[in-house]
């Protein structure tokens, strides 16, 4: 089997800095994929690298056996890459309703009532709330939203960026769990990003390790939780 | 009172007109956060080609019904402005995005500038003038209204329901809005930002094409100047409604033109430009994002 996303030696930059520098990651089709990392590391940047914004500038990203380190972002979303991107992105000035419909808007609305009905079972929050406004939410209400939008696409790969990030852990563990069945249910695949690393690792399939833009292990998501130096760097000081 | 009545009329009118320049501003400002200059001048060559339909109409065929002929007007000066600033985004705008702010507000400027140099050298310096289109008037309740204000009105209320329409129920006006709330999250669910760009810069021209329409029906007389004035009265308008904001762009279009003629009417049409400015300075003072504008305080 061919892996749904290769990210083969990519190296990205701004202006002269180097975020990434040679990054490799393979994501395998019904996988949940995480990849931890400190603040900085340039996990975000891999996830908008991924969804050519900004491009990479040496290496190449393929996605269903197809090259898009090259197509323009609107392009590869349009092959069904949904992304829940770092700040979550709500747009503030549309009601929920109308943030699940941008979601949607690759088919037209054609599956909308039917996906939107599944987005409030699992965020029953987002269906008390969808004329409220995205800029008013609380934060995890716009955590659920902007990980809803991104399942509104009907994508074949998931990217989120730090699902866990200032949330209670409470609702953490909700979303999680929410991610998890849908992977189990209906085989979605997942990428994701974490700095919260204990509960990424315990969710994820495999896992990648990043330090200065740079991936420096990989291995099964138990066997990195075991690891005595991922322990130390990332998972010894409680579970932040 | 009738006298008053009267200038409310009038007032109505031209704020119509204003508020429909106005969006085209106050849409391109809300998208790519810059200062269309040149719409005023887009303005004026709508109003410009539905001069040349005119009297290409009136000449091929003579007794063409008058309603005819200001359709046939509109549409084409629709197309052409449409046309004219969907290039002038393509060729002179979409090269500076992302580069610092002021560069593609100086290049607006210089596209104002050739916009009009260039229909004063094709059309000529002089007023063009037309003859009188539509001239009927009603008298109710001793208020003189025309046939042309009445028109004026209508064709504005109709434009700007159907423009209301498209950005708050369609899907393109939800792009529209997507587009202007966060570009690139916007591109991650798939929305082509560059077509949604051009096309908002369409559409803009298209309702200053209508309202360059109405200005030549309105006063018969079109010159290559006349993208200045009532350009900058647009832009005004826009501001003082709060730019950014479809509804304060009508508002502040209709409230300038009120402004414009009541002062005129009571006190002294010398300044009538004066009183329209000093009340935007005074709005600005006490309400810095104008009347309808909105703080740029998001909670995050």
């Amino acid at each position: 089997m061919s892996p749904l996303l290769h990210v083969k030696n990519v190296e990205t930059y701004y202006g002269n800095i180097r975020a990434l520098g040679g990054v490799d990651v393979m994501v395998e089709p019904g996988e949940i994929v995480c990849m931890i990392g400190a603040n900085g590391a340039g996990k975000s940047t891999l996830m908008m690298t991924i969804c050519g914004s900004p491009q990479a500038r040496t290496g190449s990203v393929i996605f269903d056996g197809q090259d898009i380190t090259r197509m323009p972002t609107h392009e590869i979303a349009r092959l069904r890459i949904a992304q829940s991107p770092e700040g979550r992105r709500i747009f503030p000035r549309m009601t929920v309703y109308e943030n699940l419909q941008m979601g949607a808007s690759l088919d037209n609305l054609k599956y909308f009532n039917e996906d939107i009905e599944k987005i409030f079972t699992l965020f029953p929050r987002l269906k008390e709330r969808q004329s409220q406004r995205g800029g008013t939410l609380s934060g995890g209400e716009q955590q659920m939203l902007s990980i809803g939008r991104a399942l509104m696409a009907r994508p074949k790969l998931l990217l989120l960026d730090e699902p866990s990030l200032g949330l209670a852990p409470l609702i953490v563990k909700g979303i999680f769990a929410a991610i998890k069945k849908l992977n189990e249910e209906e085989g979605l695949t997942v990428f994701l990003v974490e700095q919260n690393a204990f509960a990424a690792l315990k969710l994820s399939h495999r896992g990648y390790v990043m330090v200065n833009g740079q991936v420096t292990m990989s291995g099964g998501g138990r066997e990195l939780l075991a690891n005595p130096e991922v322990r130390a760097a990332y998972l010894e000081g409680g579970h932040h | 009172m009738v006298y008053f009545v009267q200038q409310l009329v009038n007032g109505l009118t031209l704020g119509s007109i204003y508020g429909m320049i106005a969006i085209g501003y106050t849409m391109v400002y809300g998208i790519i956060g810059m200062i269309n200059f040149a719409h005023g001048d887009i303005f004026m060559l709508g109003s410009f080609a539905a001069l040349i339909v005119f009297l290409l109409l009136t000449s091929l065929f003579a007794g063409i019904p008058v309603v005819l002929a200001l359709l046939v007007m509109m549409i084409v000066a629709m197309l052409l402005a449409g046309l004219w600033n969907w290039t002038i985004e393509r060729i002179a705008y979409r090269p500076l995005r992302g580069s610092f702010r002021l560069a593609p507000l100086i290049t607006a400027i210089g596209m104002s500038i050739a916009l009009s140099n260039f229909i004063q050298v094709v059309q000529g310096p002089r007023n063009k003038p037309i003859p009188p289109l539509v001239n009927s008037n009603f008298q109710v309740l001793g208020i003189s209204i025309s046939l042309k204000q009445i028109v004026i009105i209508v064709v504005t209320a109709v434009l700007l329901t159907i423009f209301w329409y498209i950005v708050n129920k369609t899907p393109l006006g939800r792009a529209q809005r997507a587009t202007e709330q966060d570009r690139k999250m916007a591109a991650l669910l798939g929305i082509d930002v560059d077509r949604t760009i051009s096309i908002t810069f369409i559409m803009g021209a298209a309702l200053a094409a209508v309202a360059g329409t109405m200005y030549l029906m309105y006063y018969g007389v079109s010159v290559f100047t006349d993208g200045f004035i009532p350009g900058v009265k647009a832009f005004t308008a826009a501001v003082l409604g709060g730019i950014g904001s479809l509804p304060g762009a009508v508002l502040g279009g209709i409230l300038i033109g009120l402004i414009e003629s009541l002062w005129s009417a009571y006190f002294s049409i010398a300044y009538k430009d004066v009183a329209t400015f000093v009340i935007l300075a005074v709005v600005l003072i006490f309400k810095p994002t104008g009347i309808l504008g909105r703080p740029e305080v998001e909670k995050v």
